[in-house]
């Protein structure tokens, strides 16, 4: 059996799956410290947990750290360092930034001589006392994460790890992320990527260690993983220094749970959560991903990710009168103690839905000075930003099934523009922990194969090869691997017309 | 006379990638350069050409490389450098920049030195499309002088081709030297006369760019299909819709070669398209049978945004619109499909023009 826990920014879920059999779930909020949430919503599946079954894995999704840089919380001071002089100096690192999220982290930019051209010449050799001087800077300044990233560093890695080796000489207590571990070429994107990365690893060190402080607290001796972007897992202590993997695994589990519990493989998904609707397409069971580069909270960055469409409307979106406004505030988790209808004091959407009739939770007796005519305008609204999101994901205007997930989905009526259906399967509200126990292993291969030597198609056959093997040696049932990524990208300018091939498999866990 | 102002940058990036056919680099990168730069030096003008004087000389500058290596080493001033330096080989001061090429992000370069320099830009450019080689502009087409060019790089390199006996000579020169300088050069031509600009160019071609970048844009907001609104501003149609299956690329002599396959989805479902591409795509057949040929433009878009792709961003699964304009006239003159047609790219096919 197998534990899937998902974070979110109001409810902490778990699930106990047998199989494909769910054998226990719970929603309980979420804490300010995460750990405590987790540990109430372990303790309350492993009650139901039948007698002489054993547990063999936690799997953990969460949207933690996208919330630390959506809100600009928790985040360290970090540093970004371009290997780059004399060339690439007009857009600086943190370019396009939003203002507020370059601010929170320090806006600490360095451009030191190094990288490397095109066809692997150094743009200049790596001055070693420049980047020695950049890093005491950067320790003076209180930085705490440092993304390194060299021009043309995914052809030739050497210059970033050799600054990276020299930044750690400094200071033992800076956390150094390279672009080439992160992303592709593209340098802006990459670095992005990178430095986001390096804001959030103090974070993500304290909460990781927390949760498997807890897990071993109950004496679950098992491994834990982390849920990625793409689907796949990774385990705790990879994810520990590469928080920025797990950013966009929120939508990525929620789509999956849902393809899961509802048995539609292609259609649109709708999680309607505390803060915020994330919507996304489904493909064959897998989230349809984005052809163009992805935001993350206002940044570019070249990942894979599920295309997703997000508006700030949520069951804790904070309504204001005169003049009408839902969100983009929220009480987010604090719902159960603000929520009107829970005895607070902050009228939410939440109330609105009671109100309108759509739900019935809490004391509706404590939302008597809110007019029915007021909740239903208020709704309706709701309702035509819901049939926006569904209608911004598809892709012809046939209507498509509509799958209803999250807490939140109280929110939305039973019938919605553009759907040919709504569902809202059984157990939708633990779609997200769901997907984070049905998540798959995978393998990746990167080569550079020169196509004077072998055709590109035994190239990629053996790769693809390499890759299956890779999945199925990581613990994937061989009957259920399947490619789901292959990247080509020509080296330029080499007389032997050399590719650089990536190939990417996944596969279930067999054996759970 | 209009102005570029930082607003207008987005719209002009999104305009010139579906000009770009394909290539001309990632619009995106230029955007940002010209964007600081403007924030920096301030708007720059945009002269129509028949705004020009007769003793108005106008440098033709643009980007020079290849459009994977300008998104990892991004150009710095690399097109004032080279404006400098032909100024100072040829004695001429410059009055005005123009674009060599409004697709890409060839389209955002005059830019960069006009606001460095606070002269204006023309409204028009040298192909009304975008084209790997130097000697593919309808400027030397139609008598233009090729030569004395000057190069230069981001670390203070600069070079002067002062004669040359063809275009297409200048073109293997100066891209043998850009390699050296890796492959983000730019170049500055011998200033042209205002009668060079308006018999030679293709005009009005940075107010096209905004105004489909606008369309876009507005499209997107009101929810409207930004497809349609592209084909409501600029004369072209829909090729093929579908889904990107298979991707070959080489890299040979400095160009991104290649064919992308889609297979067909709504009422191309049982069609499938192959793209032939050279940086730019150049031909398209839909089973087979030829679509559009160049000079003829071929643009890849996403389906939902119609986000422009470009060659080099091509990747397996991705949702995609082909849409197809005819060349500007100047290409389809028997002069310009000499220099521009299908068979001066290697294809043993003559130009039909494509059929709206």
């Amino acid at each position: 059996m197998r534990i899937g826990i998902d974070v979110g920014g109001t409810n902490t879920d778990a699930v106990l799956l047998d199989g494909d059999v769910l054998v226990a779930q719970t929603k309980q909020p979420t804490t300010a410290d995460v750990t405590s949430g987790i540990l109430s919503a372990l303790k309350a599946v492993l009650n139901n947990k039948p007698d002489g079954a054993s547990v063999e894995a936690v799997m953990l999704g969460t949207t933690h750290f996208t919330n630390a840089l959506l809100e600009h919380k928790q985040l360290s001071q970090a540093a970004t360092l371009r290997l780059c002089l004399p060339a690439t100096t007009l857009l600086p690192p943190l370019t396009d930034w939003p203002d507020e999220l370059r601010t929170a982290i320090g806006g600490h930019a360095y451009l030191v001589h190094g990288g490397h051209e095109f066809d692997g010449r150094e743009i200049s050799p790596l001055d070693e006392e420049e980047i020695r001087q950049a890093a005491r800077d950067m320790i003076n300044k209180g930085v705490r994460g440092v993304a390194v990233s060299g021009v043309f560093s995914p052809v030739d890695t050497s210059h970033e790890e050799r600054a990276g080796a020299i930044i750690r000489e400094e200071s033992s207590d800076l956390n150094v992320t390279l672009s080439s571990e992160i992303g592709r070429v593209g340098i802006l994107e990459r670095e992005n990527a990178a430095t986001l990365n390096a804001c959030l690893v103090d974070v993500a060190e304290r909460t990781i260690n927390a949760i498997r402080n807890a897990i071993s607290s109950l004496g679950l001796d098992v491994p834990l993983f982390l849920s990625q972007n793409d689907g796949t897992l990774m385990d705790a202590e990879f994810a520990a220094s590469y928080p920025v993997f797990t950013i966009a695994s929120g939508p990525t589990n929620s789509m999956r749970g849902a393809a899961f519990l509802s048995g539609v493989l292609d259609g649109i998904v709708v999680d309607i959560g505390g803060t915020s609707t994330d919507g996304g397409a489904l493909v064959s069971g897998f989230p349809r991903e984005a052809s163009v580069a992805v935001n993350v909270a206002g940044v570019r960055t070249n990942f894979r990710m599920p295309d997703v469409f997000s508006i700030a409307l949520g069951g804790g979106s904070i309504v204001q009168r005169d003049p009408l406004q839902i969100g983009p505030a929220s009480v987010g988790y604090r719902l159960v103690e603000e929520g009107l209808v829970f005895g607070g004091n902050v009228l939410t959407t939440t109330d609105m839905a009671v109100v309108a009739g759509l739900a019935d939770i809490g004391n509706s007796g404590l939302l008597g000075g809110v007019g029915k005519s007021f909740a239903e305008d208020v709704i309706s609204e709701i309702q035509t930003r819901i049939e926006d999101v569904v209608d911004q994901l598809k892709l012809s205007a046939a209507p498509v099934p509509v799958i209803l997930v999250g807490g939140g989905n109280i929110l939305a009526k039973d019938s919605l523009a553009g759907a040919s259906d709504v569902l809202r399967p059984e157990h939708a509200g633990v779609a997200n922990a769901i997907g984070a126990a049905i998540a798959q292993v995978g393998g990746q291969v990167e080569k550079v194969y020169s196509l004077s030597d072998v055709s590109r198609e035994e190239a990629l056959a053996s790769a693809r090869q390499e890759a299956t093997d890779k999945t199925v040696g990581a613990g994937a049932d061989p009957s259920t691997v399947e490619i789901v990524e292959v990247e080509e990208v020509p080296l330029a300018y080499l007389p032997s017309n050399a590719v650089r091939v990536r190939i990417k498999a996944v596969g279930n866990l067999a054996n759970l | 006379m209009w102005e570029v102002t930082e607003q207008d940058l987005e719209s002009i990036a999104i305009g010139a990638g579906i000009l770009g056919t394909g290539g001309g680099g990632n619009p995106y990168v230029g955007m940002l350069r010209a964007r600081q730069m403007i924030r920096e030096f301030g708007p720059v003008k945009v002269l129509s050409s028949d705004e020009l004087d007769s003793d108005d000389r106008i440098v033709c500058v643009g980007g020079i490389g290849a459009p994977t290596v300008g998104i990892e080493k991004m150009r710095d001033k690399q097109a004032y450098y080279a404006m400098r330096a032909i100024e100072d080989y040829t004695g001429l001061k410059a009055t005005a920049l123009v674009s060599n090429e409004i697709g890409g992000s060839n389209s955002l370069e005059p830019l960069i030195p006009a606001a460095i320099s606070g002269l204006p830009v023309v409204d028009a450019d040298g192909m009304g499309r975008a084209f790997p080689q130097y000697h593919l502009k309808t400027f030397f087409v139609y008598g233009a002088p090729y030569a004395p060019l000057a190069l230069a790089d981001e670390k203070g390199n600069t070079m002067v081709i002062p004669e040359a006996i063809s275009a297409h000579w200048v073109e293997r020169m100066a891209r043998a030297v850009t390699i050296q300088m890796g492959c983000v050069a730019c170049y500055a031509t011998t200033p042209m006369n205002a009668e060079q600009i308006r018999n030679t160019a293709v005009l009005d071609s940075l107010t096209l760019t905004k105004d489909l970048g606008d369309a876009v844009k507005r499209a997107r907001e009101q929810h409207k299909d930004p497809i349609e609104a592209i084909l409501g501003t600029h004369a072209g149609k829909v090729l093929f819709q579908g889904k990107i299956v298979d991707l070959e690329r080489r890299t040979t002599q400095g160009f991104a070669r290649g064919k992308v396959t889609i297979e067909g989805m709504g009422r191309h479902i049982a069609d499938h398209m192959e793209i032939e591409f050279q940086n730019e795509n150049l031909i398209a057949s839909i089973n087979g049978n030829l679509v559009c040929i160049v000079p003829d433009l071929i643009c890849i878009v996403d389906t939902e945004r119609a986000e422009p792709i470009t060659t080099e961003l091509l990747r397996y699964g991705f949702r995609v619109t082909v849409l197809g304009f005819p060349a500007p006239d100047l290409w389809t003159t028997p002069e310009g499909l000499a220099v521009a047609g299908p068979r001066a790219f290697g294809y043993g096919v003559d130009y039909t023009p494509i059929v709206i």
